[in-house]
């Protein structure tokens, strides 16, 4: 944002100086913003949608400055562990689109990895999510699954053990993908993967005949949740008791915090593995696939191990989201992951910069806001105008005459259409693409440009 | 459909025999080949899969003692095999348009699905008109059918040159997944956007057809085949006479007319038909008419034959044609053809015997589609009819 | 540049914050209501948010003389967990917002209602069959709606008194459809009733191939457990392919949008409802013309429950209020909603048991008498039973 300020100073200390400071401000505001407002004002609605997405971009903004390190990574830990559960404790659902932002980016990672990183196009990543939290459902739930039945249910405990199990359980069905799509490619590996995250999904509606294993369509419910240890169970209530708030279950707000940190101690984890995966041979390797398979096998890139290694940890942070997604939902039914799913986790791949980490984030973050935060609170500001009989001056129109069928809440897929449609047109390398990416879009684009002006002023075709 | 859209014209013999001359000759081209094509696709499955389902039913019994699987598929195996053609060539038409474009630009139109909606829903908008105007009884059936098809296919077809001036043009050069994307973004937005306009001015989407209010499609056509009588609809008769017709025609279009010609050259190579004088621009916004057109055309047909659509229909049958069409072989039109028919006709057997296996049952239906799928591609990773396209190192 | 919009976005800001820090006002009670606003299912939420709309609007007169001003705020669900939850803690987050009335799926419903039970507010559901939602046993959530565990066998046993021998069972593949299936089934098996098929499936448009085999069984009855969306153009179709047999569903069948898909082919359809028919209720029927004159269009399925549900919150509120002499705490309001006994509703009388059950449900056996949707509040009553919840019947087996 203010990267005009920072170029114009020559001196690399005085860049430094002046993008911490302006982080801070921005910081600093943000949460000002958010906690000097008044919840039951008529506006509060459509000033949230600003207050709370710009202070859910700080992180990004942070890691984007050029600050140095120490205080960079400084900053963030207090942002995300310290200020981010206050406001969290301060307002629930602030705690819970963290939450949410934080799932989908680690989704949106995993199939960044498979998708970004080796140029595999995989339309059924939510297949690997879904074994996750199947996996800690059927173990955990107090549905009547043969599991119950049989007395193999585990306690809260072990959610730690099934994290890793998790883990380790989608890599294998990653690569049991992995293996038969091996010799496929382009637009046939996208079916055949959308045909598998839908037959993932058909397999956990229809097994619950002859033997239950997954409660079929009516979904698994009372899913263990790991036990909130006592010194977060202290912390909550000293934060409660600190900004004198009147929590009517502060062990619930305790476990939800639980999760937050549960889901952010992933992110992080996922963030740093992609990192560190992006510049190892590995990554080379997939990086060579993805730009020319045959060259990549020609100059010895062992395609089998590589690909199924791509397969295999994409599907191995999707399955840890899941584990955590099926604890923090208390339910899990083959509903949450439709081919829709994922769709969107692809969407938010390609939004935010399609092999750029810090990109895919954004995209993630700017897509969950943008459905979970945004229409939402516009569809509220609406309605509480209408709620107290607004009327538009200048135009003299009062909200009340607004057609029922024009709300905005009804129109979130078109919405959703249109920014994806647009994003794409004027900006297709994404919102935060990666380097590598940058340049080759702009190679691409002159060697097409130069092509149009060659073919475009030939006389009329031959139809 | 002689000949698949990626290749070249044959070249004339000098020294033509009588057989040569009989295959060169226009009606065999355009007219007894690609029916004769498509009867052979039919019988060939049908056979195949009828052959099949009996070998099922004797080596696995139904479960249920009272139940003899052979009766059984003996009673429903006409119904079956309509119902599986039926939906087999609306699957097809939805294949081509993939097909088509897939073709000429290498990119998945996933927003072909909502063309497909747009086209029912076009059709529902005629029928009613033609209703709320009184002349409905009054028009002769076959023309009815006739312009309602019209009317979809120039819907559907202006909205899929429109979409691809829009959205995919300045897209022409990114990476392959960003007009995906966008595709995504389009099939949302239409969606959305057919609900909303029924919604307000319908006040519902539920978009039933005035199809009953016809004698001609109230009263199934009854067929006996030996003791067993089939009621066949005659909307799904209607689809089988249209689907041929049209996909006829478009033989005739690819194969035998200069359009068809430019088409296939900028299949085949765009720089270098664009060096060579095809305006490629042209070529591609007509690919997407025809593609479009054959969508809303099928989904006028489907309409009239389900009695009833939503703003949600393209859906699941886009999902299956972009199988078929990977099946068949995609950017293959003969291939997206067969592999319609082929998804339909498995569809239709799967249902009708899966229900006598309790611990199996419909529900399994599309995983064994999509195992059959995956089967074959990975044998032949290309589809059915697709070619082996060598990597251009 | 960047900068000039860094300080428009503070500018814009800082109004908005100057605008939002006046007119604060304490006397407002919000009731939440969130169903599918968008999407395929909207059809349904759409029409149980205007219920609920209706339902404030005519009954929310003795708590304004109180001195509070109720207001509505409507959230769209999308039928999809994650959002559910994500509105549930935005809900929970807005301390005004004392009642809940939702959701339609029960798969939204069970994950949100944990986040509205960890903050003790309560949630009346119109339209979640499905047992577990309170089986669970929380104390804020309550439903107006019947059990699928008792509608399913109450179609069952109907069937049986038409001597039907045969039924071939067909579900939409939904926690709803295929529980209702599920227990009808299981019912009919235990009547002797032999079951041919049991089957679900997501098709909504092309039934062609899925009526083959039904066709060749030739089952005397075919059960559908679904919507009547789905329902009207899987009936049109079968009859059109031959099929002659009877024809049964749950209460998604309850909306006259079901004769207009089916048309001449749906009359006939029994159809067991825990909605008031409402040529008997005079109550409902004046529900149905109400609706009718705000909305423009007939209520769906579960509009007459989110009625139903809506003012029996009203009517918790109003003595939460009484009570506690000022604005009550969610904690009060949850208890008194469960305290709200013979509540006279659209849907029968209703007094919740300790779970949140209705204590006596009313499950109705009704017969479609004609093609035309404007008949169908004409529909034939053919049978009433009275079930008790399973809690209340194994209180009374006790005693």
């Amino acid at each position: 944002m203010a990267s005009t300020t920072i170029t114009n100073a020559p001196n690399p200390n005085r860049r430094a100086l002046l993008a911490t400071g302006f982080a801070l401000a921005y910081v600093v505001v943000a949460v000002l913003a958010l906690i000097l407002v008044d919840r039951n004002s008529l506006w509060y609605p459509l000033y949230n949608v600003f207050a709370y997405s710009m202070y859910v971009l700080s992180p990004i903004l942070i890691i984007s400055l050029p600050i140095p390190n120490p205080i960079k990574f400084g900053g963030l830990a207090i942002l995300l562990l310290i200020v981010t559960p206050m406001l969290g404790i301060y307002n629930n659902s602030y705690m819970e689109i963290a939450v949410q932002i934080c799932i989908f980016a680690g989704l949106a990672l995993g199939l960044n990895i498979v998708v970004g990183f080796a140029g595999l196009l995989d339309l059924g990543y939510v297949a690997f999510f879904a074994v996750g939290a199947y996996l800690w459902a059927v173990f955990t739930s107090t549905s009547e699954t043969v599991f119950k039945l049989n007395g193999w249910l585990v306690p809260g405990e072990m959610f730690w053990v099934f994290l890793v199990i998790g883990v380790f359980i989608a890599a294998f069905v990653g690569i049991l993908l992995g293996l038969p799509v091996l010799r496929l490619r382009g637009d046939y590996l996208a079916i055949v993967t959308l045909g598998f995250g839908e037959v993932i999904r058909i397999l956990a509606r229809n097994a619950n005949d002859p033997i239950n294993i997954t409660n079929g369509a009516q979904g698994l419910i009372g899913i263990g949740k790991p036990p909130v240890p006592d010194l977060l169970h202290g912390i909550t209530n000293e934060a409660i008791r600190i900004m004198s708030l009147r929590v009517d279950n502060p062990g619930f707000v305790a476990q939800q915090l639980l999760f937050y940190l549960i889901a952010v101690g992933l992110l992080v984890l996922i963030i740093v593995i992609s990192r560190r995966l992006e510049d190892s041979p590995i990554g080379r390797a997939w990086t060579a696939i993805r730009e020319d398979e045959v060259a990549a096998k020609a100059m010895g890139v062992p395609l089998v191990r590589m690909k199924l290694a791509a397969f295999a940890t994409g599907a191995s942070f999707g399955g840890a989201i899941g584990v955590l997604y099926a604890a923090k939902q208390a339910f899990v039914d083959p509903t949450s992951f439709v081919l829709l799913q994922s769709i969107i986790i692809l969407a938010m791949v390609i939004v935010g910069g399609m092999g750029s980490i810090r990109g895919v984030i954004l995209g993630a973050i700017a897509m969950t806001l943008l459905n979970l935060h945004v229409l939402t609170n516009l569809s509220l500001q609406l309605n509480a105008l209408r709620n107290v009989n607004f009327i538009v001056p200048i135009i003299d129109f009062p909200i009340r005459n607004w057609p029922n069928q024009l709300e905005p809440a009804k129109y979130q897929p078109l919405i959703f259409g249109l920014v994806l449609v647009l994003m794409m047109i004027f900006r297709p390398e994404g919102l935060m693409p990666a380097e590598r990416r940058k340049l080759e879009l702009k190679a691409e684009r002159e060697e097409s440009a130069g092509l149009d002006e060659q073919a475009a002023p030939q006389p009329k075709g031959d139809a | 459909m002689s000949t698949t859209a990626t290749v070249q014209d044959r070249p004339v013999a000098p020294k033509a025999n009588t057989l040569e001359l009989v295959q060169q000759s226009w009606i065999y081209r355009f007219l007894l080949f690609p029916i004769g094509q498509m009867l052979i696709f039919i019988a060939g499955a049908t056979i195949l899969l009828t052959v099949i389902a009996y070998a099922i039913a004797i080596a696995f019994p139904a479960p249920n003692p009272n139940i003899d699987l052979v009766t059984q598929i003996n009673r429903q195996l006409p119904g079956m095999i309509i119902s599986g053609v039926s939906i087999g060539f609306v699957y097809s038409m939805i294949a081509l348009g993939y097909t088509l474009v897939y073709g000429v630009l290498q990119f998945i139109n996933f927003a072909h699905s909502e063309l497909f909606m747009v086209g029912s829903a076009t059709g529902f908008v005629v029928m009613k008109a033609l209703e709320d105007n009184g002349v409905l009884k009054e028009w002769n059936p076959i023309l009815m059918i006739l312009f309602m098809l019209v009317c979809a296919m120039t819907v559907s077809g202006i909205l899929a040159m429109l979409m691809e001036r829009i959205a995919y043009r300045p897209l022409r050069g990114a990476p392959r997944l960003v007009p995906l994307i966008t595709a995504i973004g389009i099939s949302f937005f239409l969606i959305d956007f057919v609900r909303a306009g029924f919604a307000i001015t319908r006040n519902e989407f539920n978009l039933t057809y005035p199809v009953r209010s016809l004698e001609m499609f109230a009263t199934p056509v009854r067929v006996a085949i030996g003791e067993t009588t089939v009621n066949v609809r005659t909307t799904s008769i209607m689809i089988i006479i249209s689907a041929v017709i049209m996909l006829v025609i478009l033989n005739y279009i690819v194969n035998g007319t200069k359009l068809g010609r430019g088409i296939r050259a900028v299949a085949q190579d765009q720089t270098m038909s664009g060096l060579l004088g095809v305006n490629v621009n042209l070529m591609i916004s007509l690919t997407f008419l025809i593609g479009g057109a054959f969508g809303g055309a099928a989904g006028m047909l489907f309409g009239m034959n389900v009695g009833t659509i939503t703003p949600y229909v393209g859906f699941l049958p886009g999902l299956k044609a972009f199988t078929a069409a990977v099946l068949g072989g995609i950017g293959n039109i003969t291939g997206a053809l067969l592999g319609g028919l082929t998804i339909g006709i498995v569809e239709a057997f799967l249902n009708g015997v899966l229900v006598y296996y309790p611990a199996l049952g419909q529900r399994y239906t599309d995983i064994l589609t999509f195992s059959v799928l995956i089967l074959i591609l990975i044998f032949r990773p290309t589809g059915i009819l697709g070619k082996r396209v060598d990597e251009k190192v | 540049m960047k900068q000039k919009v860094s300080i428009i976005i503070a500018v814009a800001l800082a109004m908005l914050m100057s605008l939002s820090l006046v007119q604060a006002q304490d006397n407002v009670i919000k009731i939440a209501s969130q169903t599918p606003l968008s999407g395929p299912q909207s059809v349904l939420g759409v029409s149980m948010r205007n219920a609920v709309e209706l339902a404030i609007e005519q009954l929310s007169g003795p708590i304004e003389e109180l001195g509070f001003k109720i207001e509505f705020v409507p959230y769209d669900d999308e039928a999809k967990p994650d959002k559910g939850t994500s509105n549930a803690n935005l809900i929970v987050a807005d301390e005004s917002i004392l009642v809940v009335i939702g959701h339609l799926n029960s798969g939204v419903a069970l994950p949100a209602s944990e986040v509205y039970n960890g903050s003790n507010l309560a949630m009346i559901s119109p339209a979640n069959t499905n047992p577990n939602i309170t089986d669970r046993g929380y104390p804020t959530v309550s439903r107006v709606c019947g059990r699928d565990d008792l509608q399913g066998p109450t179609g069952a046993e109907f069937a049986n008194q038409l001597g039907v021998k045969s039924v071939y069972v067909l579900h939409d593949t939904t926690a709803y459809g295929e529980g209702v299936a599920r227990f009808f089934r299981q019912r009919a098996e235990e009547l002797g009733i032999t079951v041919l098929g049991f089957e679900g499936t997501e098709e909504t448009a092309n039934f062609d191939s899925l009526i083959q085999p039904i066709l060749a069984l030739n089952p005397e009855m075919v059960y559908f457990g679904g919507i009547y969306s789905q329902m009207g153009i899987f009936l049109s179709q079968a009859r059109a392919q031959g099929f002659d047999g009877l024809f049964m569903g749950p209460d998604g069948t309850d909306s006259s949008e079901f004769a207009q898909l089916a048309g001449e082919a749906g009359v006939g359809t029994y159809y067991t409802s825990v909605a008031g028919p409402a040529n008997i209720y005079p109550n409902a029927a004046q529900f149905i013309e109400d609706y009718k004159e705000k909305f423009g269009e007939p209520p769906q399925p579960f509009a007459a429950q989110a009625y139903d549900a809506t003012a029996i919150a009203l009517l918790g509120l109003q003595s939460a209020i009484e009570e506690a002499g000022g604005k009550p705490t969610r904690e009060q309001v949850a208890k008194a909603i469960r305290a709200v006994t013979d509540y006279e509703g659209l849907t029968g009388t209703i007094t919740f048991d300790a779970n949140g059950d209705p204590e006596i449900g009313l499950y109705y056996v009704l017969q479609v008498v004609s093609a035309d949707p404007a008949e169908w509040s004409n529909n034939e009553l053919l049978a009433t039973l009275e079930i008790p919840s399973p809690l209340t019947a194994a209180a009374a087996k006790e005693e």
